[in-house]
């Protein structure tokens, strides 16, 4: 088991199901992502990341109402669970902490 | 195929095999919504990339979508699982055959004994197919069949065929790779020198055979070791007994007065091939030598002991070479009268396994006969099963507890299932260890039933029978356990271990009865086949064949002069008679020639003997009129024949009279021959054959044919021991070939004998697997019933009443099997078997009532016993422990 480690991508997924709020299904996962980040998120690496972040607990799912769209299959919705908002704010932390300590001008110019 | 209700019929679908793929293999929990997702990537793409580019990311994504965690836990892993059981399996299923020692006793050993039969029958079958396998054309190699239609006799088909067939064919047909011409009898004695002369049955083949036949030659060149005149090629062991260590390769051998030089040494030829020689006889040599003598060779009708074999390249047209084949007949037969004769192509393959032909080359086996063995395999290993079935579901009491708890514990359908199959083929597969000891048992003495099959079959053993033996072990483990299987798996755990007595075991009570009628319609089949089979052969053998055949030895000359044994058999006080006849009668090798009477245009086959003055009174043949020959034919003239009542009918001479018969004149052979005695019908040939007409002629042969020498002896083996030094006197390298008449009716119905003999065996196999099987089914009842029993005798029962109600279910099972069984076997051999016999003896009463009786007794003393325990046994002891 990796633990409750967030990986980078896994922590992009996880965030942005936390921004859709209550629309956080995969196909609107990918689209969010992509507009985000600016890259193609693929619907199977996406599937694969909300299966394994349901694994760790970080996240929990249900399935939508039926409705026509999708060939009448329900949406499964995801939802960040209280473990997932811990991990998130975490990494955080953690971030924000390391960016504290990082002198003013070290990348002051170089960009 | 039905659109989705909500959509619009017109719009397109994703390709439907993705589709299907994704159901296949994802997860039922995460298909769904699998399944939404790309159906709504499809309905997007569609619209901003069109249907092609959609579809292709449809198939796409759902390959990508196989994932581990998406993927149903495979198939693989339930089996997997199952064998991880079969630990498990062989533990229980060890308990049970301890726990139950009869019953497993009475199955294992039943299935041994008849997958014993079974393995024989495999072994045999292989060996007979893979007959002839070494040739590396075999695929390609045909055999050239022939059909002869003569007016007024029935149509025979001949695996023989003519040389003027070979050679026309070789000039005429286009489109054959290669074509050899064979032909059988080369029998002679090889001399080297003075010394070693040695027998050596050889025969002649043409120079392509090699190009046809993958028999590899040793020493010499195989495209022209049979090219010149007198080339002789060896097999090494034939080499060996000439040269010893010596090199064959360019000596001389001499037959009668002719040298022949070795031009080659092929392998021996391997016991699977249905064409075997010693040596084989250039071709040509015989056109130098026997066509002037015998100017039959080369004639159309020539058919009886040539064979032509051909090899068609790959892909070949077989209808056209037919047609061509058929074109050539039609164009020959326009030159003869009365007379068809047809080609025809045989697969090489179907020569040792197929239809039986006349002058086989070499063995053959009808395939009736393999099915008829197969047949009897099948019932006997079948009436094994049955045992195994029946005894199953009978202790089904006992061990439904087990399933309840394996059930409760979470064993599903399947594995229950899996688990009482899994019992039986364990079962089966320690009965084939048994059943392969007595194989190896059953296969020398299979072999030993007749010295055809010894030369016939091998039986060895090999991996691939191995194989084909575990398979069959396995096969008759799940058909033995299925079904008892099955029922254990349908039980409810639950009610089982509530209440055992509920289980509703005695529904399959039917099944079981009709398994036990089943089994014991077969015994009874088996055993009256038996009967009728062996009253048959003995009213074969002991037929009065309208002569005597008692106490004549029969002397095969071997090219003797006969004048000279005659004088040393004529010292013998022993030898009251000797006669001379070219052929032996009613041994079922037949000699046919042609008859005409006053019509020239009418001539019509008959059987022919040629005899001397002695033959007709020694074998006390009946005349109804006339005389024996008068007088002896001096410088071969010819004047007299005597004919059977049928060659009067035939040709309806003197109208069917015999005395006004006599002194009239038949042509044969273009020799005109006046009748001078009428024979009373007698059997000439097998009882296969009606009496037909049949003609003896004075024979002037003098170093051919047969010594009949009539004895007077109390002491056999001294009187034999006397005419052997009889023999050596005048032929000091041939032994001598002298058989009782008796001996050789007998040896006539060999294979009657051995069918008789492998059928008995297989009876009494059935019947021992019946009686086992109702012992077993009997030991059950009368346990399962003793409490009834018990209680039935404190309130008064007498023993004889208690064991009529024991046993009278068994029996009336057993009426009914004789109902079946009777008429069947009765309507089966009258119309079928017998039917095909000429002369027969009616089936007796005797045989059908016997097989009942013997059926009868034996269940009788099974039931009886048993019954009469339980009758017996203390009520106090049996209702105490409950």
């Amino acid at each position: 088991m990796k633990g409750t480690n967030l990986g980078e991508f896994e922590e992009l997924v996880l965030l942005t199901i936390a921004a859709l709020i209550s629309d956080a299904y995969s196909v609107a996962i990918c689209d969010e992502l992509e507009k985000h980040t600016g890259r193609a998120a693929k619907l199977g690496v996406v599937h694969a990341v909300l299966n394994r972040l349901e694994e760790k607990g970080l996240v929990k799912s249900k399935l939508g109402e039926s409705t026509s769209e999708r060939g009448g299959k329900r949406k499964r919705y995801y939802e960040v669970t209280h473990t997932g908002k811990v991990a998130l704010i975490k990494a955080k932390d953690v971030r924000e902490s390391l960016w504290r300590i990082i002198p003013g001008f070290n990348l002051e110019g170089s960009i | 195929m039905k659109a989705p209700i909500h959509r619009n019929n017109e719009s397109p679908l994703p390709p439907r095999w993705a589709q299907r793929l994704l159901i296949w293999y994802c997860r039922a929990d995460l298909l769904e919504d699998l399944q939404g997702d790309l159906n709504e990537y499809f309905e997007r793409n569609l619209k901003t990339k069109g249907l092609k580019r959609a579809r292709l990311i449809y198939v796409i994504d759902v390959l990508k979508f196989f994932r581990l965690y998406t993927v149903r836990k495979p198939e693989f892993l339930n089996l997997l699982v199952h064998w991880l059981m079969i630990g498990s399996y062989l533990k229980t299923s060890r308990r049970s055959l301890v726990r139950n020692k009869l019953f497993s006793a009475i199955n294992i050993i039943g299935l041994a004994v008849s997958m014993s039969v079974g393995l024989l029958v495999i072994a045999f079958l292989t060996d007979l197919l893979s007959y002839d396998d070494f040739h590396e054309k075999k695929d390609r190699m045909y055999r050239i069949l022939t059909k002869n239609e003569i007016i007024d006799q029935p149509e025979m088909n001949f695996a023989s065929t003519s040389i003027k067939a070979g050679n026309r064919i070789r000039e005429t047909i286009p489109g054959i790779e290669a074509m050899t011409l064979l032909r059988k009898e080369f029998q002679g004695d090889a001399r080297i020198d003075e010394k070693t002369i040695i027998p050596i049955a050889a025969t002649w083949a043409d120079q392509s055979f090699f190009k046809v036949f993958t028999f590899p030659i040793i020493k010499g060149d195989p495209s022209t070791a049979l090219r010149d005149p007198y080339s002789l090629v060896l097999t090494e062991k034939t080499a060996k007994k000439l040269f010893g260590e010596a090199d064959a390769l360019g000596k001389t051998v001499r037959f009668d007065t002719l040298n022949y030089t070795v031009t080659g040494v092929v392998k021996d030829i391997p016991k699977l091939s249905h064409i075997q020689f010693e040596a084989l006889v250039s071709f040509a040599s015989i056109l130098g030598q026997k066509a002037d003598a015998d100017g039959d060779l080369l004639s159309w009708k020539s058919i009886y002991s040539n064979y032509v074999y051909l090899v068609l390249p790959e892909n070949a047209n077989q209808q056209a070479i037919q047609a061509n084949l058929d074109k050539l007949s039609a164009a020959e037969n326009a030159g003869i009268q009365n007379r068809k004769i047809t080609l025809s192509l045989q697969p090489l393959g179907e020569i040792a396994l197929g239809a039986h032909y006349v002058n086989e080359i070499g063995a053959s086996v009808p395939i009736p006969v393999v099915w008829i063995l197969a047949g009897l395999a099948f019932v006997v290993i079948l009436s094994a099963c049955f045992n195994y079935t029946n005894l199953s579901i009978a202790r089904s009491m006992r061990r439904s507890r087990e399933v309840g708890i394996r059930k409760i514990v979470g064993a599903l359908k399947g594995h229950v299932l899996g688990q009482f199959v899994a019992e039986s083929v364990i079962i089966s597969l320690l009965a084939l260890l048994f059943s392969l000891g007595i194989f190896l048992v059953l296969r020398t003495q299979f072999l030993a039933l007749a010295p055809q099959l010894d030369n016939l079959v091998s039986l060895d053993l090999s991996p691939q029978i191995i194989l084909y033996f575990l398979a069959l072990a396995v096969v008759v483990g799940i058909a033995a356990g299925f079904v008892p299987a099955l029922f254990f798996s349908r039980i409810q755990a639950i009610q089982v271990l509530k209440d055992a007595s509920s289980l509703k075991m005695f529904r399959h009570i039917s099944l079981r009865k009709a398994l036990i009628v089943i089994q014991y319609t077969f015994s009874l089949i088996f055993i009256t086949a038996t009967l009728i089979g062996y009253s048959q052969y003995r009213g074969f053998i002991s037929f009065d064949l309208g002569f005597t055949t008692e106490n004549i030895l029969n002397i095969r000359m071997q090219g003797n002069k006969s004048e000279l044994l005659r004088k040393e058999l004529a010292e013998i006080p022993e030898v009251s008679d000797i006669s001379q006849s070219m052929m032996i009668t009613s041994l079922g090798s037949l000699n046919g020639s042609s008859m005409k009477y006053k019509n020239p245009q009418d001539s019509a086959g008959v059987w022919l003997n040629m005899v001397d003055a002695r033959h007709l009174p020694l074998h006390r043949h009946k005349f109804i009129a006339g005389t024996n020959f008068r007088t002896r034919p001096v410088n071969g003239t010819e004047t007299e024949v005597i004919v059977n009542e049928q060659v009067l009918k035939r040709f309806n001479i003197a109208n069917r009279n015999p005395t006004k018969a006599l002194g009239e004149m038949v042509t044969m052979d273009g020799k005109k021959l006046t009748i001078v005695g009428v024979l009373k019908d007698f059997h000439y040939g097998t009882m296969e054959n009606k009496i037909e007409p049949m003609v003896f002629r004075y024979y002037t042969g003098d170093n051919g044919g047969y010594l009949n020498v009539k004895i007077k002896s109390t002491n056999l083996p001294t009187t034999v021991a006397s005419i052997d030094n009889a023999w050596r006197k005048i032929d000091k390298i041939h032994p001598l070939d002298a058989k009782f008449y008796d001996d050789q009716i007998e040896e006539a119905y060999k294979q009657f004998e051995v069918m008789v003999k492998v059928i008995g065996f297989i009876t009494f196999l059935a019947i021992c697997i019946a009686s086992m099987g109702l012992f077993g089914m009997v030991v059950f009842t009368t346990e399962t019933k003793l409490k009834e029993i018990s209680i039935r005798k404190v309130l008064g029962a007498s023993e004889g009443r208690l064991i009529f109600l024991l046993s009278k279910g068994f029996l009336l099972l057993l009426v009914i099997a004789t109902l079946i069984a009777l008429p069947t076997t009765y309507l089966f051999f009258d119309k079928v078997v017998l039917a095909k016999f000429a002369y027969h003896q009616p089936i007796g009463l005797a045989e059908l009532v016997t097989s009942v009786l013997v059926v009868m007794v034996i269940a009788f003393l099974l039931i009886g016993s048993q019954t009469l325990k339980a009758a017996r046994s203390n009520p106090a002891t049996v209702l105490k422990s409950e």
